[in-house]
């Protein structure tokens, strides 16, 4: 073992299969939810100007140093669908990134969904899915584990224990650290085996937010002069976690703000100012001791200022949507069925509650993402429209099941009359609102009285 | 010193108002609150003027054409003047050229339902509205050569030339306030005359305030004005005048409400059409179309083809308490103007917790977060909107709590803060 210092690069991967504009009279006759046309588009432009010359650079300097230099990807189940489906030549270039042995891919959940916080069956049935994916595709068998926008909390990081992983990433948080540095391995506080690694948000927010911005004051950012900063970090700081999203290279920072040259001109400046050296994360909780338990006893993540969940769980608008989401998560496994478990898994994508968001109003962050709403509102009504179909869907698949009991086995084909007839007056059951639902109105202006 | 503005404005308490009026009433209270002084010019047709008044129009007889009031303690630095003057607000050349006719042959006063509010028209000045428009710019150059003041600032088409003239007798800056221009009243059929005296009327001002930055690029395109004299002010609402009301419900349904003039420029039919989509999916509603306009028995016939009469109903011409109660009935307010220059109804709405749909062709929709925005001609999204606030109570309770606190944000000291700026940049104080 050395002396060196670390520096751990990781990039996140993940789209979301985005909805459809879908009309409240489509419910009960659509079961087409998607936007395949966007979804296409989007990956397509991600890939050529992102994924696609990313891989390259990251291919050839790994080429260069040989195991000097490595990375560390989480790529969504739902990213990994969208990729072989629109840009197969992406995952062909992942998969020779794999090939050279200094790439680590991690797990997370398939849908880059926030099933961490509302089922651990759930939860840990996406990860297992997302990586079976990997396995399949990057013959990878993930180790460490990262969370949907790197949401952690103790109870999280238990779960996520029991899986089997050894190790997680999650965000240096100030109001967690207070005067700890996030330049050390931490363990969860329920479960010490479970081995934290931290983002320095700030080293990694000057790449992955600040690059191009002109109007900050260390612009323009080289390779060189990042490297400087990591040459002046406290010497007895063991590693520095640049966590990101890939897509900061080519498209949050184009490829005119010299992204590119940055990152491959990077490792040079790293091995000839610092002693740093690239690991990733798994070779990160082997190489240093954690220093302490950290504890985190409600959730972090790495958005927004505060990081926090607000901006998936701040409003009533999300949390209600989540709430419904979740609760039809019964029936869809009882239903057995392989297109709703796939359309399952696309609606529990974060981003649709991200697009919910009432506090992004003011600072454009919808553009960054490829935000198909304009308001929360829509996203919020387009989204209920699909859930409420959905879920009389999977009303009429799990109610079939109990019939058939009833009278007796019969042969599978001999069933698929009777559903037919079963399914319709279910199905009409959302569009005719049941006047005994209404509650007595009562005055409207009385909310004015607050 | 402080500066002082000579207003032409519209209608005060108590003959409160319609949307010009409330929002000349909220401006001037700003701007009294920023340390203006304002002397506060209307037209009146109250009918009961001395006849002699109004046959010899020139400088020596301007005193007995106007009156000067104090309404109210509070409003110490504001004084009242008003001219005896047909002109009403959202009035056209071929409106009046009728109701001064139908007033000649039937000898009587005629009352004429204006916004909200009851007129009485009286046929004692000017025999059409462009001859009334030149008669109040004398008065009003008259006025304006009587007293000291820093700028003037007129709203609306109508007082422009009072504007022009003030401007012309003393040399003092002009500000023009355009709270709706030709295009918005008329679509495409626009009277030239009346664009020709707004375009003047722009030409002319030093600055021309809008209410919103669609009205703005209407008169930066359609008018040709310099855009660097163009500035947007969006209105604000004032509440304090404002009862609560309790009202007891007898419908056990839903209510979506379309309240305003029935008439082109407010999109009527839009709303007729996304009713009977919502209809179809949602029957435990019923939707109300309160007002009365030249496309009202268009409308009726519409709701009676479509077969939704039933659910469908027409409340006519609503006045003062019954709008607020019209809100306090309503579950879902929905505007779907096809051109708003600014549009004050959906934050009145939005005042009573109702959830609101606004055109994204209204200018209010560029200080709206809570209100769902569609655009006016797109009836699926505007059913899809009535729908999910019909449909998802954590919808409708968020949209109407945020809405109700997002209008208490509005405050006219802002509008007159900026107001007060752009009076700083061309007096100079």
């Amino acid at each position: 073992m050395n002396n060196k210092k670390t520096l751990c690069l990781y990039f996140q991967v993940h789209q979301p299969v985005r909805l459809r504009k879908y009309h409240f009279f489509d419910i009960g006759k659509s079961h087409d939810y998607f936007d395949d046309f966007a979804n296409r588009t989007i990956i397509r432009k991600i890939a050529e100007r992102c994924y696609l010359p990313a891989n390259r650079v990251m291919l050839e300097l790994i080429r260069k140093y040989g195991k000097n230099f490595k990375i560390s990807f989480s790529i969504s189940g739902l990213a990994l669908e969208q990729l072989q489906q629109y840009a197969p030549e992406v995952i062909a270039s992942f998969r020779e990134l794999a090939k050279t042995g200094s790439v680590e891919f991690l797990a997370e959940t398939y849908s880059h969904s926030l099933a961490s916080l509302a089922d651990e069956k759930e939860f840990a049935w996406q990860v297992k899915q997302q990586a079976a994916l990997i396995k399949t595709l990057f013959g990878y068998t993930p180790v460490t584990f990262r969370n949907t926008e790197l949401i952690y909390s103790d109870r999280i990081g238990e779960m996520v224990a029991r899986m089997g992983y050894t190790a997680m990433l999650t965000e240096g948080a100030k109001h967690i650290l207070g005067w700890k540095s996030p330049n050390y391995v931490y363990t969860n506080a329920l479960n010490p085996k479970l081995k934290l690694l931290l983002k320095n948000f700030r080293l990694s927010d000057d790449i992955a937010f600040r690059f191009s911005d002109r109007s900050w004051k260390e612009w323009p950012l080289t390779a060189g002069k990042y490297a400087s900063w990591l040459a002046n970090t406290a010497k007895d700081e063991e590693v520095i976690n640049l966590f990101m999203n890939y897509e900061t290279f080519g498209e949050h920072q184009r490829v005119e703000s010299g992204i590119l040259a940055f990152l491959a001109n990077l490792p040079e400046h790293v091995f000839a100012q610092t002693d740093f050296e690239f690991l990733t994360p798994r070779e990160v909780v082997a190489k240093h001791q954690p220093v302490a338990p950290l504890n985190v006893p409600f959730p972090i993540s790495w958005s927004d200022e505060e990081r926090d969940l607000t901006a998936w769980q701040g409003n009533e608008l999300q949390t209600e949507a989540f709430r419904e989401l979740y609760a039809t998560r019964e029936n869809v496994k009882k239903s057995n069925d392989p297109e709703l478990v796939n359309d399952y898994n696309k609606l529990q994508a974060s981003d649709h509650f991200y697009y919910m968001s009432t506090k992004h109003f003011s600072d454009g962050a919808g553009n960054r993402i490829f935000n198909p709403y304009e308001s929360p509102y829509e996203a919020f009504i387009n989204y209920m429209n699909v859930l409420s179909d959905f879920i009389v869907r999977v009303g009429e698949k799990t109610e079939k099941p109990v019939q058939e009991k009833k009278s007796g086995k019969t042969a599978p084909a001999k069933n698929a009359k009777p559903k037919a007839v079963v399914a319709k007056p279910v199905k009409e059951k959302p569009l005719k609102e049941k006047p005994v639902k209404e509650k007595p109105r009562k005055k409207a202006g009385k909310t004015a009285k607050k | 010193m402080n500066t002082k503005v000579l207003m032409f404005g519209w209608e005060f308490p108590p003959h409160i108002a319609g949307g010009l009026g409330t929002a000349c009433l909220g401006l001037t209270r700003g701007l009294a609150k920023q340390d203006v002084e304002v002397l506060f010019v209307m037209p009146k047709a109250s009918g009961d003027e001395d006849q002699s008044a109004v046959k010899i129009i020139n400088a020596s007889d301007v005193e007995a054409l106007y009156h000067t009031t104090d309404i109210e303690e509070y409003w110490k630095k504001i004084r009242f003047m008003e001219i005896g003057s047909n002109l009403i607000p959202y009035m056209d050349p071929e409106h009046f050229e009728r109701e001064v006719s139908a007033n000649r042959k039937n000898g009587r006063k005629e009352e004429r339902i204006g916004f909200r509010n009851k007129y009485t028209f009286s046929g004692k000045y000017g025999a059409n509205l462009m001859e009334e428009v030149a008669r109040y710019a004398i008065v009003a150059g008259t006025i304006a050569r009587q007293y000291d003041f820093d700028v003037i600032h007129a709203h609306d088409w109508l007082t422009y030339a009072a504007g022009i003239a003030a401007k012309r007798a003393t040399g003092k800056p002009l500000v023009i306030h355009v709270h709706a221009t030709e295009f918005d009243r008329s679509g495409e059929n626009v009277n030239s005359f009346v664009y020709d005296l707004e375009r003047q009327g722009m030409l002319e001002a030093d600055r021309v305030i809008t209410v919103s930055n669609l009205t703005r690029n209407i008169v930066i395109n359609r008018y040709g004005i310099d855009p660097a004299k163009v500035f947007t002010v969006h209105n604000a609402v004032d509440f304090q005048s404002y009862s609560e009301m309790e009202v007891e419900r007898g419908i056990k349904e839903k209510v979506v409400t379309f309240l305003g003039r029935i008439t082109f420029q407010k999109g009527p039919e839009y709303f007729i059409e996304a009713a009977n989509l919502v209809l179809k999916a949602y029957p435990n509603v019923r939707f109300v179309m309160a007002g009365s306009g030249d496309l009202m028995n268009r409308s009726i016939r519409r709701v009676a083809k479509l077969g939704i009469a039933s659910r469908f109903h027409f409340t006519g011409f609503l006045r003062g308490q019954d709008v607020q109660k019209m809100f306090a009935h309503s579950d879902v307010y929905v505007m779907p103007s096809v051109s708003e220059p600014f549009g004050i109804s959906p934050l009145e709405a939005m005042r009573s917790g109702v959830p609101t749909i606004i055109s994204k062709q209204s200018g209010v929709a560029e200080v709206l977060k809570h209100a769902i925005k569609v655009d006016f001609w797109d009836v699926y999204a505007l059913a899809d909107a009535i729908y999910g606030l019909l449909k998802y109570p954590a919808l409708h309770q968020m949209a109407g709590r945020c809405g109700l606190d997002e209008v208490n944000t509005l405050k006219w000291e802002n509008a007159a803060c900026q107001l007060k700026d752009i009076y700083k940049g061309v007096t100079g104080k």
